[in-house]
């Protein structure tokens, strides 16, 4: 076993671990915490792909931005003494059958895979990814359609945010 | 590399050499890297036992008192008697407190700033790791101190504590935002996000090629670590202390640590980004040197950081909001731009630097004009004393 191996092992362990107490824990704020957990664990997973960029806004985007902002939504609007939340609705029986089927699945799409034992290639350390990244998002042979779309997307959900923020004016 | 020239690089060779006969080579990397990595954590956090000492000297200068003086000369063992104080004291857990969060929270809070130490070039070639996205890095663990907050606050159950943890929040995400656009100023010159390449391209520093996006970034940097104009998450006449009102001994210890890291931290950042990091006379051939230039540049960020401390009084909420969002912000936006067109049009040009120096200029005197306009568009109410009555002497 490789030590690569062994830091998938642990943290593929650290992820379902935490991703099953954030789903079975009564407490809201509990639950935010192990997804800010899981979501940690996903950028270490990048990072033994070689993707250090995908990690970094993992972490950024997710845990820097999206779990605090569900934190700080759940301690707004929880009342803080009542801890112990039940669940709304119990599904668990729809979410068990899903995930053995998305399970299943995966097992027989990865099983098929001709390269599923084999090694990573290492990569290339003269090549400079962030620059390959880069200039794929503005290339017209790359992602360049995806990426205005993105832009005019959060424009509008900016320009969107900015005209319900905005003060109402009164009546004269 | 004789051992004069370099010795930590010749020390840890030697180390290798010996780690590498002993045992197999994996894990004599993972040793290798454990150690490092605990040469980089310890630095940090030895250099915040000098730094409480040097900010309540220096803290205590500007406010016209002698500061500490009775443990060791220049009062130098200070910290370490505060140091046992706080270890020896009671741990106070509430008896409603979240314990798990509770407990992890100030550690969090450490970890959060000595991550940052894993991508600081203290001199060439001594680096944590040089990862590619360096700066984004940075950004991203800067995000486990604001989880760290948040969860001191929640989990204390306490009202101020939750207060100043949902100030922390809205302050600590706001001024987010200046701070990374700011950020991609130095990556845009540099032509890269690697901290390394960051100060081998910098034989101008960058303060010169953008001295307003270095501003910007000290002021927001102050906001992140909320030091004084912007303590208002541990406001002590409004909120007690903020999130770690409940935080006694050690605890709080790690808290109060942290802070003092982050601001040093945000020193030594600042030195890299715009100062030149550890470019100097010699720093090529001693290492050594490098380090010695990189401390003494993030230093004078750091003094900066204890000047504003000590003279500005405590903003309110909606001014620190207005500032960030109505002035750092699209400033910071309209440097980027300017800074990608102007650095383009002269790219390989002679005017590179007076055409960005320029540049600059003009957008600190039109932003200069828009706020001048502004402040006398809004009505402003003076706040004057009443006039009363004098008595007279009959």
């Amino acid at each position: 076993m490789t030590a690569q191996q062994g830091v998938f092992l642990f943290i593929s362990f650290v992820i379902l671990f935490s991703a099953y107490t954030m789903v079975t824990r009564s407490n809201l704020v509990h639950a935010a915490l192990f997804l800010v957990v899981t979501l940690f664990g996903v950028a270490v997973i990048f990072v033994l792909l070689d993707a250090g960029f995908l990690a970094v806004v993992q972490v950024l985007v997710y845990i820097g931005a999206i779990a605090i902002l569900m934190i700080f939504a759940v301690m707004l609007t929880q009342d803080n003494a009542a801890k112990q939340q039940e669940s709304m609705n119990l599904n668990y029986g729809w979410a068990l059958l899903l995930s053995a089927l998305f399970a299943f699945a995966l097992i027989v799409m990865l099983g098929q895979w001709p390269d599923i034992g084999g090694l990573a290639p290492a990569l290339d350390p003269r090549r400079d990814t962030i620059a390959e990244l880069g200039s794929a998002l503005v290339s017209p042979d790359g992602y360049v359609i995806p990426f205005e779309v993105a832009s005019v997307l959060l424009l509008a959900a900016l320009i969107g945010a900015l005209v319900v923020a905005r003060p109402q004016k009164k009546d004269k | 590399m004789s051992f004069f020239q370099d010795p930590v690089s010749a020390i840890s060779a030697l180390i290798s050499n010996f780690l590498y006969t002993l045992l197999p080579q994996a894990w004599a990397h993972l040793i290798m890297t454990l150690l490092g990595v605990v040469v980089v954590a310890s630095f940090g956090l030895i250099i915040v036992i000098f730094l409480i000492w040097v900010e309540r000297k220096i803290a205590a200068r500007f406010q016209d008192r002698v500061g500490p003086n009775r443990a060791g000369p220049y009062g130098l063992l200070q910290t370490f008697a505060d140091m046992v104080k706080l270890l020896t004291k009671e741990d106070v857990i509430p008896e409603k407190a979240d314990r798990l969060a509770f407990n992890i929270a100030p550690i969090l809070s450490v970890v959060a700033v000595l991550l940052i130490w894993a991508v600081i070039p203290f001199a060439p070639g001594w680096i944590g790791t040089d990862l590619n996205v360096g700066v984004l890095y940075i950004a991203a663990v800067g995000s486990f101190g604001i989880l760290s907050i948040l969860m001191a606050g929640w989990s204390s159950n306490n009202k101020y504590a939750l207060l100043g943890a949902f100030r922390a929040v809205a302050q600590l995400i706001s001024y987010e935002v200046p701070m990374l656009i700011t950020l991609m100023v130095p990556v845009l010159l540099a032509r890269g996000m690697g901290m390394m390449d960051m100060v081998r391209d910098q034989a101008v520093w960058f303060i010169v090629l953008a001295p307003v996006s270095a501003i910007i970034f000290l002021v927001s940097s102050i906001a992140e670590i909320g030091r004084t104009p912007f303590d208002l998450l541990e406001a002590e006449s409004e909120i007690v202390a903020g999130y770690h009102t409940e935080y006694t001994g050690m605890k709080f210890g790690l808290f109060f640590a942290a802070e003092f890291l982050h601001a040093f931290t945000i020193g030594v950042l600042f030195a890299i980004l715009f100062l030149g990091g550890w470019r100097g006379p010699g720093a090529e051939e001693f290492p050594l040197l490098g380090v010695i230039y990189l401390m003494l540049k993030a230093s004078v960020g750091y003094f900066i950081v204890m000047w504003v401390r000590s003279t500005l009084p405590r903003i309110r909420i909606d001014q620190m909001l207005a500032l960030n969002w109505k002035f750092l912000t699209p400033l910071s936006l309209a440097l980027l731009i300017l800074t990608a067109i102007v650095e383009k049009t002269f790219e390989g040009n002679a005017w590179r630097v007076p055409a960005l120096l320029i540049g600059n200029v003009i957008v600190l005197i039109v932003s200069y004009y828009i706020m001048r306009a502004a402040s006398r568009r809004t009505s402003k109410e003076r706040v004057t004393f009443k006039k009363r009555p004098v008595a007279k002497p009959a």
